[in-house]
């Protein structure tokens, strides 16, 4: 058994025991970043790891691959795993100022561990029934987190999020059992060398389309997103942060993997589909967003549209656009987290997030309007930052392969994703506050200021990062681009010994 | 057999829509209920159905002889169970929750997260 397959998975749930036998002490709130320190150390000696050796696999229990269950990392997974690393560390900073001790009473620190050590699990697994299985791990804590403190919206927010998000998990159980009913395995691996050759094709594209819906749902997809707006504006801010950064993403990745490595047989059907479902997505959320005035739901709207570019990526299945993706993926995770942990401070500072009665922010907390604008900027695709550069990816792809209608609504949507950032910026922190305000810094006392703006610093300078030496970045997007479109590699790296 | 659990699947599936249309959340949850039990009836009829013949190996045997019944499909619809069992407890809670806080099961009257727009002003 490879340490570093399981060091990832297991810190997480330690630091989520750790954290709930302590949960009425306030020693609690170290013990999580202490915790999540150790996992993004994990997670870069992983992707190292990874780096050097190629893919890494291990069998859990010595089980033999289509038996047992596989834990496989490749470079599109480690750089997930890294990414939610980076993004958990910044939150659980960052909650040691937002959460109060009620909340931590409640369990806040045990759920948001779990929840973390649910997404690594769905990142490394290589077997599709515990893919599920991690799925819904993540989702009992996102339940958990999204009611904690049991506010009225938190419990309407809470109905609809639960509600969908379960029929979601049971489209998707029903299409395991349909594809195990037709191809007799779970292992990714084994799946995708067992599909091709099946006899029923059109049986297996009405399955490729359940696990379509199903993972759309939880990615917030075109016309099964309403969960999305209804719930990200309603929780503790770490709390909408991380589900901004991290759940929608996790969709993403299960699409991404499922389309790439097993249903890749009929593309004129499914990926049309997906690039319809993209362009759709896109449009809506972004049009969605346009007409909200409050600056959480403006974001909630901005993910949707966000997904839609990834789902563009997909859909387009060159290698160009796949790396466009990936790096699309990385890219919005630490962007909208960090543009959601902004709206926090805003809301501390002010005491709303609705547009119509904050304003005059430039003026009298600039170095948080300067934190602002790095990712607001970079969302709507400004040279030379992050997002620019997967943008422009995204569109070089489409209209290398001439698909100039999806290029066209992706630098449309671009266009008005920089209408709404300007609504905000002009809104919050460009106007005068409507009652005469001046809402400054020095308001929070030094300590929680070093909390709250810490993380956003970090992530606003990873963004830079990004934005201004890009080619590293790039070129690790390539190569994971490569290995999901060569599928030989990653089965031959899990059932090596059988073929 | 196989036939037969496949019209009960339908069934319920098609029980299970028609009260999760309705606008009650309390009806929706028990809709949830039923569709949850059709997927795992689904997950073991996909697992094919062998009767009378069970995966037991022999005492010196490392494999079971000749066609036994799948333990698999078991084994998942069990940790499926167990799953659904969580979920819907917690589904349930939340509906609890739900009518003591915001007095209310209808879907309709829950605008508390998003109010419509000529109740704002």
């Amino acid at each position: 058994m490879s340490w570093y397959l399981a060091a990832p998975l297991a810190f997480p749930f330690l630091t989520a025991v750790l954290t709930f036998l302590i949960r009425s002490s306030k020693v609690g709130r170290w013990i999580s970043l202490a915790g999540n320190v150790v996992l993004l150390v994990t997670a870069l000696l992983l992707i190292s790891q990874i780096y050097k050796e190629g893919i890494l696999v291990t069998q859990m229990g010595n089980w033999g691959a289509p038996f047992g269950i596989t834990i496989v990392a490749d470079y599109l997974s480690s750089a997930m795993i890294l990414i939610t690393a980076i993004t958990a560390t910044a939150v659980s900073i960052y909650a040691i100022a937002d959460i109060d001790s009620h909340k931590e009473h409640l369990g806040y620190h045990a759920l948001f561990n779990v929840l973390i050590g649910g997404v690594i699990g769905a990142f490394l697994t290589g077997d599709l029934f515990n893919l599920y299985v991690w799925f819904e791990v993540m989702l009992i804590s996102s339940f958990g987190l999204l009611i904690l403190g049991g506010s009225k919206e938190q419990i309407d927010g809470g109905v609809k999020y639960v509600t969908l998000n379960l029929i979601s998990t049971i489209l998707f159980l029903t299409g395991i059992g349909l594809l195990y009913g037709i191809a007799g395995t779970l292992n990714l691996a084994d799946l995708a060398v067992t599909v091709p050759n099946l006899e029923n094709q059109g049986l297996v594209s009405v399955i490729a389309v359940l696990f379509m819906i199903a993972f759309g749902v939880k990615a917030a997809l075109f016309p099964l997103f309403f969960w999305l707006p209804a719930s990200y504006h309603t929780p503790a801010f770490s709390v909408s942060a991380i589900f901004a950064g991290l759940l929608t993403k996790v969709g993403v990745y299960a699409l991404i993997r499922m389309f790439t490595l097993i249903f890749n047989g009929d593309l004129v059907f499914t990926h049309t589909i997906l690039l319809w479902v993209a362009a759709l997505t896109m449009i809506t959320g972004v049009l969605g967003a346009a007409a909200q005035n409050d600056f959480r739901k403006i974001l909630s709207f901005h993910i949707v549209s966000q997904i839609g570019y990834m789902i563009m990526g997909l859909a387009l299945m060159t290698p160009l656009a796949i790396t466009g993706a990936v790096f699309y993926l990385v890219h919005h995770i630490i962007v909208k987290a960090n543009l959601f942990l902004v709206a926090g401070v805003a809301r501390i500072l002010t005491g709303f997030t609705d547009l119509e009665k904050i304003g005059g922010l430039y003026k009298s907390a600039p170095l948080l309007a300067l934190l602002f604008l790095i990712p607001a900027f970079s969302l709507a695709g400004f040279p030379p930052l992050s997002g620019f550069w997967a943008k422009y990816i995204l569109v070089a792809a489409a209209l290398k392969i001439n698909s100039w209608f999806i290029a066209m609504i992706a630098l449309l949507v671009g266009l008005l994703t920089i209408y709404s950032m300007t609504k905000i910026w002009a809104e919050a922190f460009w106007k005068p506050h409507p009652s005469g305000l001046s809402p400054e810094l020095s308001q929070i006392n030094c300590k929680n200021q070093f909390l709250l703006l810490t993380p956003i610093a970090l992530l606003a300078a990873l963004t830079l990062i990004i934005g201004f030496i890009p080619q590293p970045f790039i070129l690790f997007a390539e190569t994971a681009a490569e290995q999901l479109l060569n599928p030989s590699l990653y089965i031959a790296a899990v059932l090596g010994n059988f073929s | 057999m196989e036939s037969l659990l496949a019209i009960a699947i339908g069934v319920l599936v098609a029980t299970s829509v028609y009260l999760m249309l309705a606008r009650n959340v309390l009806r929706f949850i028990f809709g949830l209920v039923l569709i949850s039990n059709a997927a795992n009836l689904t997950l073991f009829v996909a697992g094919r159905l062998t009767a009378g013949i069970p995966p037991l190996i022999k005492k010196g045997e490392i494999a079971p002889v000749g066609p036994v019944a799948n333990a698999l499909p078991q084994a998942l619809v069990l940790t499926a169970i167990v799953i659904g069992f969580g979920l819907f407890a917690f589904a349930l809670v939340l509906m609890f929750r739900t009518y003591t806080t915001l007095g209310t099961l209808y879907s309709d009257e829950m605008r508390v997260a998003e109010p419509r727009e000529d109740t704002v002003i």
